[in-house]
């Protein structure tokens, strides 16, 4: 064998090694995003699957028990509900009637067990509350600018 | 009239730029001098007008001039003044203006340290510096002017974003990476110039090697900054996400290093040269690819920020590049003929081939995983991302594999390394290595993964020292010097490599850090009452009280701890809630204490209003320390690496070139 045979087959053995690491790495990491819609239409066929589903946070949904840190809530897309349950306490910026994103399994009576709850940050948050109308104005303001010259 | 003056001067900086891009290139090309000069008296202009524009810019948040846009979405009357000076990169239209300021900056260093030295290459590396300021001048002229105003003007602003106003790292991790960013433009723009020139030797490899490792730390400092503000502050115990946006800037630090590695190569043997003007290109368009991931807003992240029109125009600019470069680079692949060849498959380099596969299979699955949801939808029709593990699974074997290269590469010999060499340089290192591998297993390190990144992390240790002192006690041997003395003699001869090895002692700490906090971590979450304690490894953690109180721009709920080791008192520990008027929701302040040895990390997740009650999450991360240690240790190497030699310094025509240097004239 030449060296640059050797090269080649050395080379091509790392990238073949490289290929198979990211294709077996997306099996086992894949996770399928769904709206509560899409959740509720599938039903069962999902219960094995890692999944997202992201969605807004019922009003008068959230309950939360501090000594069991048991936190349950209800998302919507505006069609249809899923309950969730989750483990731990709520994240800064969860709230209800605020988008967030929940990442685990479908369990058994069509609820979803959460292991992860990312709430939605912006660096454009809501308009400030000190000052009243004032504030609101502001961002009034702020959402369309006038712009002068 | 702070809008108008700004305004005015970008636009004006634009036009500059814009023509002095047109003048270095036609006086290039016809061999007009004039033009030429006129060209790098743009440049400095351009630095000028943007330099005025940042000032500008501060005036106006400084004094809280909210007729202008910027400064009222991001400065307010109570924000403390550290942070409103540093609101200048709390929002895109700012962090651009930051962005035109480095670049002009740096272009202006370029023309100042090059002019001389590269007279042939210099105009055609005005044109592309000058090219690419244009574009980031006409983002802030256009969709993205700071200095946009609003009528009537607000009483008030809302103040930056509360996540950018908790941690003072902010004042350097954006600049950080944006000088990074910024920086691998001036090894691009060399890279360009030598396509364009022909001058495809390795003169140019030789410039850009200065800028490269610099630019490369600045891009090491942001990441690791980055993760520091990451687990100071957002109070989920982790440094690292795999989020978009902080993959962004892994992936030019990924191709940089690969770069920093390759043009060795290029210097001892006349190899690879196609492939180091091919890497140049890709880091180049990759630092824009960030800069597209943080502001687009196409994929979600901590760090997307409001969607905005400049997305888009990332994207053709990144299109613009990559063919024109690549255009560039396959019409003069003729003369990027190696002139060099491998000679043996034992040797440094072919460490260096390898390393940079790896180097670059890890950015692939980096770039792959980022973009996955995106491109399934495309694909498949289904948005599915990989999170977390993806990466684990791929890039873990990857970096073991990097980390032995890493211990072996700077000790195989170039050309060919025999048996002998190679069993008298490893052997000490890979028996102690052994032996610490070992300790660890007894000290409870379990699988393969995990002993394998300590095993290797200590044999580049072990390598690292071996290297510094044999070289020092030979040069004892020789000189008669003290120990000390030939050391710092040794290291200041050759910088480089001695820099780079101290690098690589970073990155090992940094390793070890990363797998025992990881593997050794510990974490509870509980619900106390006042009094009550939790119990987590070494530590008890006493729930004692709640305070609160209100501050000129905040309102603070704190939860007092006391923490115990084996019942002695060791600490008070606060982690907070703040209650920023513009956000309705609290932002958690997390408490950290480190030692080397532990972190202990409290955050008070959840509170009763009445005070009875308060939830809090604990955890231990052993050895975290070593991370930011690591860090300022590959700076302290990429520093020594660049550090300027002494006897250059003094050489008379670079005397010359500071005397002769008169903007605009000479």
């Amino acid at each position: 064998m030449t060296k640059k045979t050797k090269l080649l087959l050395g080379g091509g053995l790392i990238v073949a090694a490289l290929a198979y690491l990211i294709n077996s790495g997306i099996r086992e990491a894949a996770v399928y995003y769904m709206t509560p819609s899409e959740l509720k239409a599938k039903g069962d066929a999902v219960s094995d699957r890692s999944l997202r589903v992201g969605g807004m946070v019922v009003p008068g949904s959230l309950h939360w028990e501090p000594q069991t840190l048991k936190l349950t809530f209800r998302l919507t897309d505006g069609k249809e509900e899923v309950a969730v349950e989750h483990t731990g306490s709520p994240p800064d910026l969860f709230k209800e009637g605020a988008g967030a994103v929940v990442e685990g399994r479908c369990v058994s009576g069509g609820t979803f067990q959460s292991s992860m709850i990312m709430a939605k940050h912006s660096e454009e948050y809501k308009s400030p509350e000190k000052g009243g109308a004032s504030a609101e104005h502001i961002h009034q303001t702020l959402v369309q600018p006038q712009r002068t010259q | 009239m702070i809008a108008t003056l700004g305004r005015f001067s970008l636009w004006l900086a634009l036009a500059v730029a814009v023509y002095g891009a047109f003048a270095s290139f036609l006086g290039a090309r016809r061999g007009r001098p004039a033009l030429i000069e006129s060209g790098q008296g743009a440049v400095v202009s351009i630095f000028g007008l943007s330099s005025f524009a940042v000032l500008l810019m501060e005036a106006g948040l400084v004094g809280h001039d909210f007729s202008i846009e910027y400064v009222a979405r991001n400065g307010s009357l109570d924000t403390p003044l550290f942070y409103t000076i540093i609101a200048l990169w709390g929002a895109l239209e700012g962090s651009i203006l930051l962005w035109v300021w480095l670049l002009a900056l740096m272009t202006l260093l370029t023309v100042i340290f090059e002019r001389k030295r590269q007279r042939e290459l210099i105009p055609y590396v005005t044109t592309v510096l000058l090219c690419i300021a244009a574009f980031f001048l006409f983002l802030v002229v256009f969709p993205a002017s700071p200095f946009t105003t609003i009528f009537p003007a607000p009483a008030d602003g809302r103040g930056p974003n509360p996540l950018l106003q908790n941690h003072p790292l902010m004042a350097v991790h954006p600049p950080g990476l944006y000088a990074g960013y910024v920086g691998w433009s001036i090894p691009y723009a060399f890279g360009m110039a030598a396509l364009i020139t022909g001058r495809l030797g390795e003169a140019w490899i030789r410039t850009v090697r200065r800028w490269s490792i610099a630019s490369w730390g600045f891009l090491t400092v942001g990441i690791i900054v980055g993760g520091r503000w990451s687990y100071e502050v957002l109070g989920w115990g982790g440094y690292w996400a795999w989020d978009p946006v902080e993959n962004a800037s892994l992936l030019p630090w990924l191709t940089g290093t690969a770069f920093l590695h390759t043009i060795m190569i290029q210097e001892r043997r006349k190899m690879l040269k196609f492939w180091n003007v091919a890497l140049v290109i890709i880091t180049f368009a990759l630092t824009i690819f960030g800069t597209f991931l943080t502001r687009s807003g196409i994929l979600s992240s901590v760090h997307a920020f409001s969607d905005s029109a400049v997305g888009p125009l990332f994207l053709a600019f990144i299109g613009v590049i990559l063919f024109l470069s690549f255009s560039l680079l396959v019409y003069r692949s003729d003369r990027l003929q190696a002139e060099g060849d491998l000679d043996s498959l034992v040797s440094r380099e072919s460490a260096f081939l390898v390393n940079n596969l790896l180097l670059l299979g890890f950015a692939f699955a980096v770039l792959l995983g980022t973009l996955f949801p995106l491109l399934s939808e495309a694909v498949r029709g289904v948005k599915v991302s990989v999170g977390e593990p993806f990466f684990n699974t791929v890039n873990v074997p990857i970096g073991l594999g990097l980390i032995f290269l890493m211990a072996v590469g700077p000790l195989i010999a170039w050309r060919h390394a025999s048996v002998e060499s190679l069993r008298r340089t490893f052997a000490g290192p890979l028996c102690l290595s052994t032996v610490g591998t070992g300790i660890c297993w007894f000290l409870g390190v379990r699988g393969l993964y995990p002993l394998l990144a300590f095993g290797l992390s200590l044999l580049t240790a072990i390598t690292v020292f071996q290297e510094f002192a044999r070289g020092a006690m030979v040069r004892r041997r020789n000189t008669g010097e003290g120990y000390l003395t030939a050391l710092s003699k040794l290291t200041s001869r050759g910088r480089r490599r001695y820099g780079g090895l101290i690098v690589h002692l970073g990155v090992a700490f940094i390793v070890i850090g990363i797998t025992a906090s990881s593997i050794f971590k510990l974490e509870q979450e509980v619900t106390l009452k006042p009094g009550e304690s939790l119990q987590l490894g070494r530590y008890q953690v006493r729930f004692d009280e709640l305070s609160a109180w209100q501050e000129p721009h905040r309102f603070v709920v704190q939860g007092n701890f006391t923490i115990f080791n084996s019942n002695q008192k060791v600490a008070e520990m606060r982690p907070a809630k703040r209650f920023y008027p513009a956000e309705q929701q609290p932002i958690g302040t997390v408490d950290v204490r480190s030692t080397m040895r532990e972190d202990l990390y409290l955050v008070l997740s959840s509170f009763a209003k009445d005070g009875t009650s308060a939830t809090v999450k604990a955890l231990v991360r052993p050895l975290m320390m070593w991370i930011w240690v690591g860090g300022w240790v590959m700076v302290l190497g990429s520093l020594i690496a660049i550090w300027p030699d002494r006897r250059r310094a003094v050489a008379a025509d670079v005397v010359e070139e500071y005397v002769a240097w008169q903007p605009g004239r000479s």
